[in-house]
């Protein structure tokens, strides 16, 4: 559909863009990224026409560029440029209608029906029929730049050009622009090329992505091969990190900011926990980074306030989730700084311990019921219901952990925790085996992210090796006081 | 009914009625139905034909080259301000025509036009050094830089005149009361001589009515829109310095037409060229028709150069748009 072939131009004999290439296929969207002064604009006007080329050619429908008159041009080619003030006014209507002038031709150039819904329909996709009438400069850089969008959508071009069309609109707009765009190229094949400011709606949106360097290409590809950490930072000077879209296949990025942040580095200790009759509560004084499968806030987060609540065995656990944050609303604990779980057994007995290493240490907390414990490789055999009756494990780490060893640090503590159980001659009553854990424990590993960068957390590194210990030793104690209570022993 | 046909409506009356008094008003009353009457007075009949209808219908020409040329330029440089006179280009016409008057020259084959079309060569040239200087000083070409560069080259091309006059002493002397702008005793052989020069630049001008909407939102949006922007560009060009060149022919220096009557034609009916063209053409012919009528009659038996009135109201309004425009935040 538009090919550009070694495409070189700029102003006044000065190169901008250099030695340009890639092509765009039918009901394609092709972002273009880079930093300021990248040459994204001046490129997207060598393509339009604006600026001459100095090599290099552009074919739209396998024919060049310059052998289309303005006006055959413009039926194959839409341009929204960046917003500029201008000093008359127009209603919105006309501003629009203006699209379809290279559709219209003779003298007195009489306006068409076809004409009439191409601007209608255009006024309804930006959904701006109410401004029809409207003087443009009376209306927001929002809105105005909604109705030049359906200037060009009036156009109805197959190839649609837009530098920054999300520049001057809120989320809402931004995604609505993005999404009728996106569903022209979707349903009407329109072939779209787009300057993209922001790395993050740009691989949300196009199919490939261009990103340029100091007016060359720096690499083409999908949105996962171009938004690559070292690749934006080198071409950006900006240090980011990856990360996926929940819900789309596409890597989004975040700035990581250079700017110290204002935190004291603490030390977690056993003496930041409290324990009372109905809770585990450890509070710290800045947010820790945090992996749990809590009942509240579980998932990756920064938090402060990490609660053990002890609950009555009887507890209808249908609702637990409303029910806990009312329990930690009505206690004063934020609802967005807070992880929280759940147990049946006597807060009193949780285990609590501290593990010096080199790099820092660890804090191990444990409240185990083993009640419902379970094998889980003989667990398809029977039927079994949830039920309270749970081992909780905390780790908290006074160092910094990498990704992978936020994994590696729980299925640490989880081969820990099974041979706790075996040590203990756990065995779950329903098949008589030697049980593995129980049916809802629950795990947290959160750490402090200041001091030492911790790489991995597998059982034989520095950590590991605490955390095998620790959760051991804790789980093993934290069992044998749950047998006393019960009077098995 | 919509705003643009309640504009020609009203554009039209305003121009009859203008007419109307242009041909009674004056040191002898006259009614219009000379105009049709046969029976009429001999001697009010000579005075409508031969004086006051000349007059009129050159005012009209003069005051609707000028006003279409203003609103032209306007779009086309996107500037308010913009006008044959603000741009210097009048200036440029009247040395042009000066100059063929101080030569003498004459052209054979052009004939009578030999004056109008010196001036529109005049005019021609000193639009396109007015540009290109205003791009040369800014790329962006901003409202002031314009008018700046107009009212250098408007200086500059005055003194060219001036030094003119002085060297050829006591023979042109009426070159100067025709500098302040005039329409009074021409006669017809000058509207023959404007006519066709004035038909041309209106065309031109219209023919790009649609073209200048689009160029209102920048000369890059009108190329994306279709537009062959560089030929449009020339057209509207060519077409509003040959009206002005021919109207400074006529009838020398008339300021500020061309920016009161598009200014005021947008106000009132909307700024669509579409219609701020002709709507300009026949509001300008009006006024100007007025105009000449007070420079006539104010302090009677002395008549007032055209261009004392023109200015009177002009430079307020000037003033006043260009308050406006800075209070919006400049362009």
């Amino acid at each position: 559909m538009l090919k550009v072939e070694n495409v070189s131009g700029g102003y006044d004999r000065q190169l901008i863009v250099k030695n340009v290439s890639f092509h765009v296929e039918k009901g394609e969207m092709l972002g273009i990224l880079g930093p300021n002064g990248s040459g994204k604009s001046t490129l997207l006007k060598v393509i339009s026409g604006i600026l001459h080329k100095e090599s290099g050619d552009v074919l739209i429908d396998g024919k060049s560029l310059t052998a289309y008159s303005s006006k055959e041009l413009a039926k194959k080619m839409a341009v929204l440029p960046q917003l500029h003030s201008h000093a008359f006014s127009h209603t919105v209507r006309d501003t629009i209608a203006l699209g379809r002038y290279p559709h219209q031709s003779g003298l007195f150039s009489s306006w068409s029906d076809e004409d009439e819904t191409a601007v209608v329909e255009a006024m309804k996709q930006m959904g701006i029929e109410r401004y029809e009438h409207q003087m443009l400069d009376l209306l927001s850089g929002g809105e105005q730049q909604r109705v030049f969008v359906a200037q060009a959508l009036a156009q109805a071009a197959p190839i649609l050009l837009l530098d920054e069309p999300t520049n001057h609109l809120d989320i809402a707009h931004q995604k609505q622009l993005l999404d009728t765009i996106k569903t022209q190229a979707n349903e009407n094949g329109i072939t779209i090329v787009s300057i993209f400011h922001d790395i993050n709606l740009a691989s949300l949106y196009c199919d490939r992505l261009l990103l340029m360097d100091q007016g060359e290409v720096k690499i083409i590809g999908a949105p996962h091969e171009v938004v690559m950490k070292e690749q934006i930072e080198t071409v950006y000077k900006a240090r980011v990190s990856t990360n996926p879209h929940p819900e789309r296949p596409k890597p989004q990025i975040t700035i990581l900011p250079d700017v110290k942040e204002k935190r004291n580095e603490q030390l977690i200790t056993i003496e930041n926990f409290q324990v009372t009759d109905e809770l585990v509560v450890f509070q710290a004084e800045n947010q820790l980074k945090t992996w749990s499968s809590a009942v509240i806030n579980a998932g990756t987060g920064w938090y402060r306030t990490f609660v053990n609540r002890r609950v009555d065995a009887r507890y209808n656990i249908d609702n637990a989730q409303t029910e806990m944050q009312q329990y930690l609303a009505n206690r004063g604990y934020s609802e967005t700084e807070t992880v929280g779980m759940m147990t049946a057994v006597y807060t009193k007995d949780a285990i609590i311990k501290e593990y010096e290493a080199d790099f820092g240490s660890v804090v191990v907390m444990v409240t185990a019921g083993v009640g419902n414990a379970v094998d889980v490789s003989k667990a398809y055999e029977v039927e079994a219901f949830p039920a309270i009756g749970t081992i909780n494990t905390w780790i908290i780490v006074n160092g910094e952990l990498a990704e992978e060893a936020f994994i590696q640090a729980v299925i640490t503590a989880t081969e820990a925790k099974t041979k706790a159980l075996a040590f203990e001659q756990v065995k779950d009553p329903r098949t008589g085996t030697i049980a593995t854990g129980t049916s809802t424990d629950s795990v947290l590993v959160a750490a402090t992210q200041q001091g030492k960068h911790i790489p991995y957390a597998g059982p034989i590194t520095e950590i590991g090796k605490k955390i095998g210990l620790g959760v051991y030793e804790c789980t093993v104690e934290a069992i044998q006081i749950y047998k006393k209570a019960k009077g098995w022993e | 009914m919509s705003k643009a046909l309640i504009g020609y409506i009203l554009s039209i009356a305003a121009l009859l009625v203008a007419i109307w008094l242009g041909v009674s008003v004056g040191s002898v009353k006259v009614p219009i139905s000379t105009l049709w009457d046969t029976g009429a007075d001999a001697i009010a009949s000579n005075i409508v034909w031969k004086i006051r209808m000349p007059r009129v219908v050159l005012a009209g020409l003069v005051g609707a080259s000028l006003a279409i040329a203003g609103a032209a330029f306007q779009g086309l440089l996107k500037n308010p301000l913009a006008d044959p006179y603000t741009l210097g280009v009048s200036s440029g016409a009247s040395v042009g025509a000066v100059t063929t008057l101080f030569f003498g020259i004459s052209v054979p084959f052009l004939g009578i036009f030999t004056l109008p079309v010196f001036s529109m060569i005049g005019a021609i040239v000193t639009m396109f050094l007015v540009i290109s200087f205003a791009k040369l000083v800014d790329r962006a070409m901003k409202m002031e830089t314009i008018i700046l560069t107009g009212i250098i080259f408007s200086s500059f091309l005055g003194s060219v005149i001036s030094l003119m006059i002085a060297l050829t002493g006591e023979e042109l002397r009426q070159i100067i009361s025709w500098l302040l702008g005039s329409v009074s005793m021409r006669g017809w052989s000058f509207v023959q001589m404007a006519l066709p020069f004035i038909f041309i630049g209106t065309l031109l001008l219209w023919l790009n009515r649609r073209e200048l909407n689009a160029m209102l939102f920048g000369e890059e949006r009108a190329q994306h829109l279709g537009v062959n922007v560089k030929k449009r560009k020339m057209m509207i060009l060519i077409g509003g310095s040959m009206l002005t060149g021919t109207a400074v022919a006529v009838s020398g220096t008339i300021g500020f037409v061309g920016l009161v009557v598009p200014h005021m034609t947008r106000l009132l009916f909307g700024s669509d060229n579409r219609h701020v063209l002709p709507l300009s053409f026949i509001n300008g012919a009006a006024l100007l028709i007025i105009c000449d009528l007070v420079s006539r009659t104010i302090i009677a038996p002395t008549e007032l150069p055209i261009g004392v009135i023109t200015a009177f109201i002009g430079a307020p309004v000037f003033a006043f748009i260009f308050f406006r425009q800075r209070k919006k935040g400049g362009i």
